[in-house]
C-alpha cells in the first residue's frame, strides 16, 4: 500500500490541475496587476497593496494594523483564538520584498520571500541550512511562510533566525522614508517584544556567505523529524585559523525567550584548538551561563541544557573530525566517507 | 510492499485484493461524511463551553450573560435542559455526565452549550462565559492518585497462578522494575461531529460520527425521556476512529439531539481540533511494577505484575480496557506462576477511553521489555529469551485458564528470522557499535499473540439485512460500521461469493439502527468477523429460498444448482442472476431476509477469572532495526520487516492497508507521541503543532509487509479468516525494543530504564542512566 502511494505519487502528475497549469497561471498572473487593494474603512480593513510606496504609508498611517505575509501564525490568531484583527496589511504582493540577490559574497533576501522562493538559495550557503529548510514545515507552509514573517514575528522558537545570526545577518526595516539596520540578534528584545517601532516593517534580510576559512553547523532538535517545531534549535559559525577556533558565532533557539547568542560561550571558545579535544568542555560548561531554558511540552529545561551542550560538542567533533563513525541520523553530514 | 491479487477457491469474490469501495470517492472528495452532508433548511450549530480555568471543583458561579448576548445566539443549554438522564455513560457505571452539573472534575470538561445560527458565532460566544470554580488540588498522574488516596475509578482484579512470592523467592535470577507507558491521542482526520434532525412526533433522527450507533441511540433515549424506537442514528461512515468513537462519540451527538429537542431546528455539533483534543479520552498511560524470576537459559519461573492505570475522572470503557491488559500481560509467553494485578485510577483528567488494541498494547509491551531486561540480564540474544518462553505443548494455559490452542507463534517467529536475516544482522549491529560512539544501533524481533473477541461475551453478536432486486443487484445492511478499515467491501465480497456475483453487484449503504438493531461497537477487531458471518447468514437464507425455488420450478436436485460468475447453472441450463431473482419475484417469493451470528465457544466468567475469552487468537512478528543518537536521544528506524497472520485473507490489498497503517500508528506511540499535561491537569499538547504523530517520513525507509501464507484461521470463522483492525499495532513494540537495545549496547549487563513513549529526551534520559 505504502508502495502503491508512492508509485501513484511520482513521476508527472497528469490530472485536471496538470492539465489546467498553464490557463490557471495566465488567469492567476491576471490578478497581478499592480493595484493597491483597499477593503473597508480606517477602523476596519485589509489594504492588499502591490506598490512599496502604498505599503509603507499604509502601515505608518496604521501602527496597530496587523501585518501579515504567509499567514502561517496570524491564521491561526483568527480559527484557533478566535482573535479579532480589525486592520490588516498584506504585504506579500509588492515585488520588491520578494527580491533575492544572491551573490558570491553575500544574499540579501526580501522579508516576504517565501522558504520554498529561499530555499535553494539558503542551501547553497551551507547544507545543515538546507536540511533544516527541508525539515521546516510541509510543502504547503513552506511555499506561503516568510523569511521575514518568521523574524518580525520574534519566536523564540523559529527555526531561521538561530541560523541568520550565527551566519551573521543583518536586518534592514523601513519606515516610510526612514530605513535602518541592525545585526539580526539585536532585534529580539525580550519575549514577543521586537525592535520594531510603530508602523515600521520589516524590510529585508542581508546574509554574508561563507568564507574560505569559515565552518558552519546547524543542528535541529524536535520530537519529530518532519513538520516539527523546534525544542533546541542550535547553529555555529567558527572562523578557524588552521586548526584554531578564532571567532566562534554560536546562536540558538528554544534557549532563551528569545532567539539568542551564546556570548559567554564564544568568548570561552576563542582560541581553543579542535585538536585539543579536553579543553572544549569549559566552554561546553559556559552554556549554561548564557541560557537558563524552561520546560513546556517539547522538552524539559534539563534536556535543553543538556543537548545544546552535546550539540556544540558534536559540532566541534564534527569539524575537527575527530569521530571516525556517522555523527548523524538525518541530512546528507555527518555520513562517514 | 503490495501484494498480487490472489483469486479465492471460493468464489469471485472473497480473497480477491479489491480496492474500497469508497477509494474513488475518497480520492476525489465525493465520501460524504457527516459534515458534508446537504444542510437542512434552519441548522443551527452548538458548540461546548468549559472553564478557560480550573480543574477539579465546585462551579460556584455561573454567569453566561454575556453568552446569551452575543449576536446569533439562540438558546444556551445546561443541564437544566436536559428532560431526562444527564448521562452519556457506555455503562451501567454512569458518572460522565452531558453536563458537569455543579463540580467539574477535569480541565475542559463540558459545563454548557451555545446554540447559535453559525458555528462562529457559537464558538466565540462560548469563550465569554464566566465561571468560577472553588479549585481543589486534582490528581493529574497515576503517582498523584496514590500520593492523594484518591479511589479508584473501579475495583482492582487480578488473575493468579500458584503463590507467585513462594516461586520468586526461589528462583535463581530475579529482575525488579518500575517504568512508565505512555498514552496516546486517537488523531482521527475526521473530528467529533454529529447532527440531529428532529422528526414529527417528538422522534430524533442523529448522523453521527460513531462506531456505536445503537448505544447512541439508546442513550440520546435515555436523555431526551423518548423510546428507543423513537431515535435512528445513522452512521455512513467515519474519517478514522481507532476506539475514539466508541463510547465518546455519544457526548456530541447528544448535545445535537438535545438542541433539536429544545428548538425544533435541526442541529449541528462539531468540535474543534483543539477541543476535541482536550475534552475526548485516549489511550490509557500507566506504571507497570513488576517482579520476575527466572533460570539461567532466561526461562520464566514467575511474574509479578502491577499494572497502575490512569483512568480519568470515570470509568467509561476503563474496566474492560484494563481487562484486556491482564488478557495481554503473557503475551505469547507461559508465566508458570503469576499475579497479574490492576488498579483503576481516578485521576482529574478527562476519561481515558477505547484506543486500537483497547489496553492489551500496554500489557503487551510490558511483557517484552521483560524479555529484554532478561536478555541484558543474561548476555542471551533476546530473541532467544522470547522463544524459549513461548506457549508450547504442556506449557499452554494463559494465566485466565484458557488453553491457546491454535498456536503457531514460533511458525511466525523463525519464518520471519530467517526472511529478515535476523542473525547476520544482530552480527553486522554489533560491528557497527563496535566503531561508532556517537551512534548506536539496536535490533529486536517481537512476535505478536491478541485475543479476539469482546471479552464482555454477549457483544459477540450481529445482524445483517440482505435484499436481491430484480435487477440482480443486492443490497445490504450490517451492524459494524466503516471506518476507513474496509468493512464494508469486505462483507459485500462475502455477500458477492454467496450469490456467485462480483463485489461491484452489491451496494452497502450507511449503517443505521433503523435497519438493524442492538448492534455492538465496531470494535475488537470483530467487524468483518461478526458482520461477516451475519450478512452471509442473511444472503444464506436468500439463495436457499432461491434454491427451493428453482429445485421445484425446474425439478432439479438442489446439488445440480450452484451460482457462479453471475450466473445460476441448473443442470446443463443458465441464467443470469437477475432474470433468476425475476422469475422468484413473479413466483412471490421472499427475497429479502435477516441474518444473525452469535460467536460460539466464548464464555468468560470475569468472578471467577477464568474462561475462553477468546474464539481465537491473531498473530504476527515483526523485526526492527533502529539507530540512536547518544548525544541527543534521537532515533531513526531503519529498516522493518513484519509478517503477519490474517488466517485466509478476504481481501489482501485491506489486510496490508491494517498492517501497515497499524504498525505506523504503534510506533507513533512508542516514540513521538507525547501526551504533555500540566501540574493543573490541563492538556498542553492539544494540536498537531505540539502533538506529534507520524508523517510519511516516518514510514520506515526500508519497510518489508508481508502476510503470513496460512492455511487457515483453526476456528470456523468467515472464509478462515482473522481479524487484522488492532493486532498490527503492537507489531510496533519491536522498534521501542530495538531501541531499548541501542540503549543497552552501551553498558552490557545495565537494563536501561527506557520509558515509553521513547522521544529523544526518553532515550537520551536512559542513555545517562546506562552509562553512568
Amino acid at each position: 500500500m505504502v508502495d502503491a502511494a508512492i508509485a501513484s505519487c511520482s513521476g508527472a502528475a497528469i490530472d485536471k490541475w496538470a492539465n489546467d497549469a498553464t490557463k490557471a497561471a495566465s488567469q492567476l498572473g491576471a490578478l497581478d496587476d499592480v493595484s493597491d487593494v483597499f477593503i473597508g474603512d480606517a477602523t476596519s480593513f485589509v489594504g492588499v497593496p502591490s506598490n512599496a510606496e502604498t505599503l509603507l504609508s499604509l502601515a505608518a498611517d496604521h501602527p496597530d494594523a496587523t501585518i501579515v505575509a504567509g499567514a502561517t501564525d496570524v491564521g491561526l490568531w483568527i480559527t484557533k483564538q478566535l482573535r479579532n484583527l480589525p486592520n490588516i496589511i498584506h504585504v506579500s504582493k509588492v515585488k520588491a520584498l520578494h527580491e533575492i540577490e544572491d551573490t558570491e559574497d553575500h544574499l540579501s533576501l526580501g522579508a516576504a520571500v517565501t522558504y520554498a522562493e529561499a530555499e535553494s538559495h539558503l542551501a547553497k550557503i551551507d547544507p545543515d541550512v538546507g536540511e533544516v529548510l527541508r525539515r521546516l514545515g510541509a510543502k504547503q507552509v513552506r511555499a506561503t511562510g516568510t523569511i521575514g514573517g518568521n523574524i518580525a514575528n520574534g519566536s523564540p522558537i523559529g527555526d531561521m533566525p538561530p541560523m541568520l545570526i550565527a551566519l551573521g545577518a543583518t536586518l534592514h526595516l523601513r519606515h516610510g522614508e526612514t530605513t535602518r539596520h541592525m545585526p539580526l540578534e539585536s532585534f529580539f528584545l525580550a519575549y514577543a517584544k521586537q525592535d520594531r517601532k510603530p508602523g515600521e516593517l520589516v524590510w529585508r534580510i542581508d546574509i554574508p556567505k561563507l568564507k574560505a576559512d569559515e565552518t558552519f553547523r546547524a543542528y535541529k532538535i524536535s520530537k519529530r523529524f518532519d513538520q516539527d517545531i523546534s525544542a533546541v534549535m542550535a547553529a555555529f559559525k567558527f572562523t578557524l585559523d588552521g586548526r584554531r577556533i578564532v571567532f566562534p558565532r554560536i546562536a540558538f533557539g528554544g534557549m532563551a525567550a528569545t532567539p539568542k547568542r551564546a556570548v559567554q560561550t564564544e568568548a570561552a571558545l576563542a582560541g581553543l584548538s579542535l585538536d585539543a579535544a579536553s579543553s572544549w568542555s569549559g566552554a561546553i560548561a559556559a552554556l549554561t551561563e548564557d541560557y537558563e531554558p524552561i520546560t513546556d511540552m517539547r522538552a524539559t529545561a534539563a534536556y535543553r541544557l543538556d543537548v545544546a551542550q552535546s550539540l556544540l560538542r558534536k559540532a566541534l567533533i564534527e569539524i575537527a573530525g575527530a569521530e571516525p563513525g556517522e555523527t548523524r541520523l538525518v541530512g546528507a553530514r555527518g555520513k562517514t566517507a | 510492499m503490495a501484494t498480487a491479487p490472489r483469486k479465492s477457491i471460493e468464489t469471485d469474490a472473497v480473497g480477491l485484493a479489491l480496492a474500497h469501495d469508497s477509494a474513488a470517492l475518497h480520492a476525489q472528495g465525493t465520501a460524504v461524511y457527516v459534515d458534508d452532508m446537504r444542510e437542512p433548511d434552519g441548522l443551527l450549530h452548538v458548540y461546548p463551553g468549559y472553564a478557560a480555568e480550573g480543574t477539579r471543583g465546585k462551579v460556584t458561579a455561573l454567569d453566561l450573560e454575556a453568552v446569551r448576548k452575543y449576536p446569533g445566539v439562540v438558546a444556551v443549554l445546561t443541564a437544566k435542559d436536559i428532560p431526562g438522564a444527564n448521562d452519556c455513560s457506555p455503562t451501567d457505571h454512569g458518572g460522565d455526565p452531558v453536563f458537569a452539573d455543579g463540580r467539574i472534575e477535569f480541565h475542559g470538561q463540558v459545563v454548557f452549550a451555545v446554540v447559535a445560527e453559525t458555528r462562529d458565532a457559537a464558538r466565540h460566544a462560548a469563550r465569554l462565559v464566566k465561571i468560577e470554580i472553588a479549585i481543589e488540588k486534582p490528581a493529574v498522574t497515576v503517582d498523584d492518585a496514590v500520593a492523594m488516596n484518591i479511589e479508584d475509578v473501579l475495583a482492582p482484579y487480578e488473575f493468579t497462578r500458584r503463590d507467585v512470592k513462594t516461586v520468586l523467592s526461589s528462583s535463581l535470577h530475579r529482575i525488579s522494575e518500575t517504568f512508565l507507558i505512555g498514552g496516546q491521542e486517537h488523531f482521527y482526520l475526521e473530528g467529533q461531529v454529529a447532527m440531529a434532525v428532529p422528526e414529527e412526533n417528538g422522534a430524533m433522527t442523529v448522523y453521527s460520527s460513531t462506531q456505536h450507533p445503537s448505544e447512541v441511540q439508546h442513550l440520546i433515549a435515555r436523555m431526551l425521556n423518548i423510546s428507543h424506537a423513537m431515535v435512528t442514528c445513522e452512521c455512513r461512515r467515519m474519517g478514522g476512529a481507532f476506539g475514539g468513537k466508541e463510547s465518546q462519540a455519544a457526548q456530541w451527538a447528544a448535545l445535537a439531539a438535545l438542541t433539536a429537542r429544545v428548538t425544533g431546528r435541526p442541529a449541528k455539533c462539531r468540535l474543534d481540533r483543539d477541543e476535541d483534543m482536550i475534552m475526548t479520552g485516549k489511550r490509557h498511560d500507566f506504571r507497570v511494577n513488576y517482579d520476575a524470576g527466572f533460570d539461567r537459559s532466561g526461562r520464566l519461573t514467575a511474574v509479578d505484575v502491577e499494572f497502575l492505570s490512569r483512568c480519568g475522572y470515570s470509568a467509561d470503557l476503563s474496566g474492560p480496557v484494563n481487562d484486556r491488559t491482564m488478557f495481554h500481560a503473557d503475551n505469547a509467553y507461559f508465566y508458570p506462576a503469576t499475579s497479574i494485578r490492576s488498579r483503576r485510577l481516578k485521576t482529574h483528567t478527562v476519561s481515558n477511553t477505547a484506543f486500537r488494541g483497547f489496553g492489551g498494547p500496554q500489557g503487551m509491551v510490558f511483557s517484552e521489555r521483560m524479555m529484554d531486561a532478561i536478555a541484558v540480564k543474561l548476555a542471551l540474544d533476546p530473541l532467544d529469551v522470547r522463544k524459549r518462553n513461548l506457549y508450547t505443548m504442556g506449557r499452554d494455559v494463559t494465566p485466565y485458564g484458557m488453553k491457546v490452542e491454535d498456536n503457531i507463534a514460533l511458525e511466525i517467529i523463525e519464518q520471519l528470522e530467517t526472511s529478515s536475516n535476523y542473525r547476520a544482522r544482530r552480527e553486522s549491529v554489533a560491528a557497527f557499535n563496535a566503531k561508532n560512539t556517537l551512534l548506536r544501533k539496536g535490533l529486536a524481533l517481537t512476535p505478536v499473540k491478541f485475543g479476539i473477541s469482546f471479552t464482555l461475551t454477549h457483544l459477540n453478536q450481529a445482524g445483517a439485512l440482505v435484499h436481491a432486486y430484480t435487477d440482480g443487484s443486492v443490497h445490504v445492511n450490517h451492524g459494524g460500521t466503516e471506518m476507513g478499515q474496509g468493512l464494508y467491501i469486505k462483507v459485500a465480497q462475502v455477500v458477492a461469493g454467496e450469490f456467485g456475483l462480483t463485489a461491484d453487484r452489491v451496494r452497502i449503504t450507511a449503517t443505521t439502527t433503523g435497519k438493524v438493531p442492538n448492534t455492538s461497537a465496531t470494535a475488537a477487531s470483530s467487524g468483518a468477523d461478526l458482520n461477516g458471518m451475519a450478512a452471509k447468514a442473511a444472503a444464506g437464507t436468500v439463495k436457499s429460498r432461491l434454491v427451493a425455488f428453482i429445485a421445484q420450478q425446474w425439478k432439479m436436485p438442489k446439488s445440480r444448482i450452484r451460482f457462479v460468475g453471475g450466473q445460476v447453472i441448473i443442470g446443463n441450463q443458465n441464467m443470469s442472476f437477475g432474470e433468476l431473482v425475476k422469475k422468484a419475484h413473479e413466483a412471490r417469493i421472499s427475497l429479502s431476509s435477516t441474518g444473525f451470528y452469535a460467536t460460539p465457544k466464548v464464555a468468560w466468567d470475569r468472578d471467577k477469572g477464568k474462561g475462553r475469552p477468546f474464539f481465537y487468537f491473531a498473530y504476527g512478528a515483526a523485526c526492527s532495526e533502529v539507530t540512536i543518537d547518544t548525544f541527543t536521544g534521537e532515533m531513526r528506524v531503519d529498516r522493518v520487516d513484519i509478517l503477519h497472520d490474517v488466517g485466509r485473507s478476504l481481501n489482501p490489498a485491506m489486510d496490508m492497508g491494517q498492517i501497515e497503517g497499524g504498525f505506523v500508528q504503534g510506533m507513533g506511540w512508542l516514540t513521538n507521541e507525547e501526551l504533555v499535561f500540566d501540574g493543573q491537569g490541563g492538556l498542553r499538547t492539544h494540536a498537531p503543532s505540539t502533538y506529534k504523530i507520524p508523517t510519511a517520513a516516518d514510514v520506515p525507509a526500508d519497510f518489508r509487509v508481508k502476510i503470513f501464507e496460512s492455511s487457515g484461521n483453526r476456528e470456523n470463522t468467515i472464509y478462515r479468516s482473522k481479524a487484522v483492525g488492532e493486532p498490527p499495532l503492537m507489531l510496533a513494540i519491536s522498534v521501542w525494543s530495538a531501541i531499548f537495545n541501542a540503549v543497552a549496547s552501551l553498558n552490557p549487563g545495565k537494563i536501561p530504564p527506557l520509558d515509553a513513549p521513547a522521544t529523544a529526551e526518553a532515550i537520551l534520559r536512559a542513555v545517562k542512566a546506562v552509562q553512568s
